[in-house]
């Protein structure tokens, strides 16, 4: 539950993502930009039609990773606030793994800071993707 | 117990994505890493386990945060291999 005395909310759940809850987070009367990154399943990954996605994480550790994440991009790009929300478990096609909500008083730091925030996630944050295809499974990102 | 016999410590370490796929489970055995540094667990767990070798890389996080490979790790800490991460 997003605490109402702080600018930041993250959450990693294994339940349907809410953006509504994310858009009620961020804005704010002083806020004239509102950027959100939605990030969902899609059917094909290089050419090969994928059936649906397993995510696993180490939740503690992600839930600080995504924290510091948070945190460090509203420093940075001066935001008013930050939602941060990423989904775990099983996954079909369509289904929102990962969204990222951010609010400033201008546009320009909200595009900024909502591109930085999900880029720096697929690097740090500790959640591993298990894509299943028609000829198999396999962890990404996990071998050259 | 008795008290001559040589104290080999197993530390239990966990294992998320592919780690736990080439551990055989959510987490692993390394003996006698407690007071060693993380690169020496590094050494250890690739000895044990050569196909995390195979691996485009893996980091090692203490007590939930990523450590570095000289830091040393304690017999209470929480430790973990964090294979290539893929979220988003």
């Amino acid at each position: 539950m997003a605490d109402p005395t702080t600018t930041i909310d993250v959450a990693l759940r294994d339940q349907p993502l809410d953006l509504d809850a994310c858009y009620r987070f961020v804005q704010h009367s002083s806020c004239g930009g509102l950027c959100f990154f939605v990030g969902t399943i899609r059917d094909l990954n290089l050419g090969y039609p994928v059936t649906h996605l397993e995510f696993d994480a180490y939740d503690g550790m992600a839930v600080r990773e995504m924290e510091k994440l948070a945190v460090a991009a509203r420093d940075r790009f001066g935001l008013h606030a930050v939602a941060l929300h990423h989904r775990k478990g099983d996954l079909a096609i369509g289904d929102v793994a990962v969204i990222v909500a951010v609010s400033s008083v201008h546009r320009a730091p909200a595009f900024e800071g909502c591109e930085w925030i999900i880029d720096e996630l697929k690097k740090s944050v500790p959640i591993w993707k298990k894509e299943f295809r028609g000829d198999g499974s396999h962890w990404l990102n996990a071998r050259p | 117990m008795d008290k001559l016999a040589p104290l080999i410590e197993h530390m239990k370490i966990l294992c998320f994505g592919v780690a736990r796929e080439i551990a055989g489970g959510p987490s692993l055995q390394l003996q006698d890493v407690a007071g060693k540094s993380v690169s020496e667990l590094r050494t250890a767990l690739l000895r044990q386990y050569p196909a995390f070798a195979e691996l485009t890389g893996f980091a090692v996080a203490r007590n939930e945060a990523y450590a570095t490979d000289d830091e040393v790790i304690g017999q209470d800490d929480e430790v973990v291999i964090i294979p290539p991460v893929s979220g988003g």
